[in-house]
């Protein structure tokens, strides 16, 4: 059976949707084929038990692009982000740091540790949001290459320049600290209490397997300070109906404009002939048949899987077998029968609306990566809580509850035995971990489900399980991502294209790469189809017409 | 979550209009019956008592104590003798204000001042290098302001162990409120004859209580930050974050206001030997002033009745005191009509009910804040925008002999 389209895009998660979505509203003829019975990737809410939906993977949402939002226009789709307020770190001895967005209340809970730091806090974010401000303009650029230099590069680089001039000195200062430094010692340069720094600086480990002491994690820090939710830079919030409703609502957008979705139709290689692409073939033996083939996918599977190596520059090859994935952190989705009851908050509060951090002190995180640089997980592992069920009735049934915990170090690679051999035992550490701040947990549990990096990379097909397709370090950011020179969302395969997180900006349920990407597919169709052009808009909402 | 203060039972009880504001964290009533009018009067005949808890108190301790006050504020406060007190304003580096207080010199090594919001962090890191110590204190001093025309006769019939009759303008003494130790101070923030009673928490209750008692025979009335908001405008004293924006919370340049723009060039006072911080961005814009300044603005009264009756209604401006940004225009006059544009605006504004007069505190354009200048304010009457004379006057609006004398 073959078909023809304009474009295939590889892979259903909410990059190639969003790539979908926006090549479709331009008039072409776009194909997403997901190898799963759902779209989502690994933004997915799914009923494992019966009455408790888990947002089985990524579970808050904070960077999604507003432009993305409002020109696919996703409330009308469905998507709705409900406020996540609060960050509740519990400590072993029965205190605890709570922040919310009560500003005077924050104020006197740090003050109780330190009225510097309480003080200091409010500078803290400020700067932040210079800093969100300043690389909020990198988030919707196609990265040019300063090693290129080509006219679009020279255009991208100036705008660029201008941009980065009209920074204060200091705030271009601690740019380039963000860049290099690492998250403890950045969040050291303004506070003095333990439990603060160790909570914030729990942002920068998010996703790699680095500890907070190591460089380059300042700036994964700043990654999850760029999220903007209606206009507020840094609000964190919860997609109504878990983080599927967010894939749903995309896959929505596309299919309305005209994209057909095929689920359980995983894409076995691209087709490539002469050095250029024109289709796919399916695991059932299926071809199907594109001039622009999309892959969402990471690097590791779009180049290494998917092509056959001779249709790729050596080059290519070793920096993406250099590439990091590096997966370091597994989830942990309860289904609870009741409220979890915290020893330093006793019983219903704001709090549950909110984010919990199990991150008592730098100490402690670091501890956690020590167990995985030598291949364990984490005996106390850093775990980033939330309870979607107190924001959204819908994810539990009325007085129960979901609880979603991402948990770090969980090392893809284990240095004895297997992840199938360790599921439980890993699981029952974050049961125990929990149980030290929640001493009721464990009557509470209904139903567990433990996700190490082997089951998200056996599910959403992650290499290694890396929940960002590659880390957010530095190295492999901007015109590094995935490799230099490759940066810019094209492969040297023509008509092959790279959208998903692997590509600039990054991870996070941002959908800035799959549309970006699209703006280069829709920029090549122009340039080289002239044949098309009076088919492609590459600005109006356009709803295809057949 | 909003905290009760030390006077929050007395306080709580009397507030039969439940209208309270957040106050740095603390539930502070607006005011305690549902208008304020009553309260206002208090202000300007009788006696009114304030809470003032929520206020940001610091003290500074230790032989350079003098030195680091001196470094931080824009008032020469070396010389400041025992007893005195200074208003004044700080400023970051760039010269641009921070936040503005008293500072109170209680002994030869000691300081206390009072700021709107956090400033620990500052005072201490000023402090390098100095032999001086910062404490936050404001959770062990508890504060009233009683003020009003009465409020002199009322302590000097209640205070132990100084002669409040003889306490001058701006100057402090340590006293005795029944058993309470108290320091009181001949400040506020009112423009009127009043007095700032700074005690610990555990005095509060008997000194609330002690002054109502006394209080009664002179018209004391407890009183919210409504009749305060009027007041203070007719006292032409700023409020942080409405007249001015601090430096450390505006997020664009423009927003930051220097002493010179705010009306407070009074303040800058330069140090012949060790410079304030700020003091050489504050020299450079003497030489070379800014085009922003604070201006007191009355608006004509005929003018806005006459808007207001065009449509059939009275003029609808009295009441409390509005903090909503209001252009402020200027017409030149042009071959062709008349060019009108924007030169500013209107921070704080207020119906004054003992000047009767619409006034307001503004930023405008340095050659249009002589006094006399005339210049248009935005007036909106049943939703349509028109512009009503006005013209530039001097502050205070309101400024009695008794606030001195």
């Amino acid at each position: 059976m073959t078909r023809k389209y304009d474009v295939i895009v590889i892979g259903g998660g909410h990059n190639g949707l969003v790539h979908a979505a926006y090549l479709a509203r331009a008039g072409l003829d776009v194909c997403v084929l997901e190898q799963r019975p759902l779209v989502g990737g690994a933004t997915v809410t799914e009923e494992i038990f019966p009455g408790f939906r888990y947002s089985v993977f990524s579970y808050v949402v904070s960077l999604m692009r507003p432009d993305i939002i409002r020109e696919l226009d996703l409330p009308r789709h469905g998507l709705a982000i409900l406020p996540l307020e609060s960050t509740l770190t519990p400590l072993p001895d029965g205190d605890r740091l709570y922040r919310d967005a009560d500003h005077h209340r924050t104020w006197r809970e740090i003050a109780r540790f330190s009225i510097r730091d309480a003080e200091a806090y409010n500078e803290y974010g400020r700067s932040l949001f210079y800093m969100a401000r300043a690389v909020k303009h990198l988030l919707g650029i196609a990265p040019p290459d300063p090693a290129r230099l080509g006219p679009r590069d020279i255009r991208g680089l100036l705008g660029l320049a201008r941009h980065f001039l009209d920074l204060e000195p200091d705030q271009l200062h601690m740019l380039v600290k963000l860049m290099t430094m690492s998250a403890a010692d950045f969040v050291d340069e303004w506070f003095e209490t333990d439990v603060l720094k160790a909570t914030l600086s729990a942002s920068g480990i998010i996703g790699t397997f680095l500890g907070p002491r190591s460089p380059g994690t300042a700036y994964v820090l700043l990654h999850h300070y760029m999220g903007e939710i209606d206009g507020h830079f840094r609000a964190w919030g919860f997609a109504k109906g878990g983080t599927g409703a967010v894939a749903n609502a995309i896959a929505s957008a596309a299919r309305e404009a005209g994209a057909e979705i095929r689920t359980d139709a995983p894409v076995a290689r691209a087709l490539v002939k002469n050095g250029r692409v024109n289709g796919v073939a399916l695991a059932n033996g299926d071809e199907l048949h594109a001039s622009v083939v999309s892959s969402s996918l990471d690097p590791h599977r779009t180049f290494l899987d998917l092509v056959d190596e001779d249709a790729l520059p050596d080059d290519l090859l070793s920096a993406v077998r250099a590439y990091r994935f590096r997966g370091s952190s597994g989830k942990v989705n309860l289904a609870l029968d009741a409220a979890p009851d915290f020893t330093c908050m006793p019983g219903h509060g704001p709090h549950l609306r909110g984010a919990v951090s199990i991150s008592p002190s730098i100490d402690y995180l670091e501890r956690a990566y020590d167990d995985a640089r030598y291949g364990d997980f984490s005996r106390e592992p850093y775990i980033d809580i939330v309870i979607p069920s107190a924001i959204d009735p819908a994810m539990a049934p009325p007085g129960k509850h979901v609880m979603s915990c991402f948990v770090q170090y969980a090392p893809y690679e284990l240095r004895e035995g297997t992840w199938d051999e360790k599921r439980e035992a890993f699981g029952d550490t974050v049961v125990d971990t929990l149980a030290r701040y929640i001493p009721n947990i464990r009557d509470i549990i209904l139903h567990r489900q433990v996700v190490t990096p082997l089951d998200i990379e056996r599910t959403t097909g992650l290499t290694q399980g890396n929940i960002f397709q590659g880390e957010l370090t530095p190295s492999q950011l901007f015109f590094l991502r995935p490799a230099a020179g490759y940066a810019g969302y094209r492969t040297p395969v023509r008509g092959y294209y790279q959208c998903g997180s692997g590509t600039h900006p990054g991870g996070g349920i941002m959908g800035a790469p799959g549309k970006l990407a699209a703006g280069r597919v829709l920029a090549d169709l122009q340039r080289g189809l002239g044949r098309r052009r009076g088919r492609i808009s590459t600005s109006g909402p356009g709803r295809r017409g057949r | 979550m909003l905290l009760g203060t030390p006077f929050h039972p007395r306080t709580a009880a009397l507030c039969g209009s439940r209208r309270w504001r957040n106050w740095s964290g603390y539930a502070a009533a607006l005011s305690y019956e549902p208008g304020h009018e009553y309260e206002y009067y208090a202000v300007r005949s009788g006696a009114a008592l304030f809470d003032i808890s929520p206020l940001r108190k610091y003290e500074v301790t230790g032989p350079d104590a003098a030195a680091l006050v001196d470094r931080v504020v824009t008032r020469s406060t070396l010389d400041c003798p025992v007893g005195r007190v200074l208003y004044t304003p700080w400023c970051d580096e760039a010269g641009k204000l921070i936040d503005d207080g008293t500072v109170q010199r209680l002994s030869p090594d000691t300081f206390r001042i009072t700021a709107a919001d956090p400033c620990l962090r500052w005072f201490q890191d000023c402090a390098l290098g100095m032999d001086a110590t910062v404490r936050d204190i404001s959770l062990d001093l508890a504060a009233l302001a009683l003020q009003g025309p009465t409020s002199r006769d009322i302590l000097a019939r209640l205070v132990t162990g100084a002669d409040i009759a003889e306490l001058p303008y701006f100057a402090l003494t340590e006293c005795h409120i029944g058993a309470a130790p108290v320091t009181i101070t001949r400040t506020g923030y009112t423009g009127d004859l009043g007095y700032e009673i700074w005690l610990a928490p555990e005095h509060a209750l008997a000194a609330w209580d002690a002054l109502i008692e006394t209080g009664r025979g002179y018209g004391i009335a407890p009183t919210g930050l409504d009749a305060l908001d009027v007041a203070r405008i007719e006292a032409g004293l700023l409020l942080k974050e409405v007249d001015y924006v601090s430096s450390w919370t505006a997020l664009i340049e423009s927003r930051k206001s220097s002493p010179y723009e705010a009306g407070l060039g009074w303040t800058v006072q330069p140090r012949p030997s060790r410079d304030f911080v700020g003091q050489r961005a504050l020299k450079r814009e003497a030489a070379n002033p800014s085009q922003w300044a604070l201006a007191g603005v009355e608006a004509d009264w005929p003018g806005i009745e006459k808007r207001f009756a065009a449509v059939g209604l009275p003029p609808l401006v009295a009441g409390r005191a509005s903090r909503d940004a209001v252009p402020i225009y200027a017409g030149a006059a042009r071959k062709g009509g008349r060019a009108v544009r924007q030169i500013g605006y209107i921070t704080s504004a207020t119906f004054s009910p003992i000047l009767k007069k619409y006034i307001a505190l503004a930023t405008i354009r340095r050659d249009f804040a002589e006094p006399g200048s005339p210049i248009e304010v935005e007036l909106t009457v049943e939703f349509v925008r028109h512009r009503v004379p006005a013209r530039v006057v001097p502050t205070p609006f309101f400024d009695p002999a008794r606030k001195r004398g």
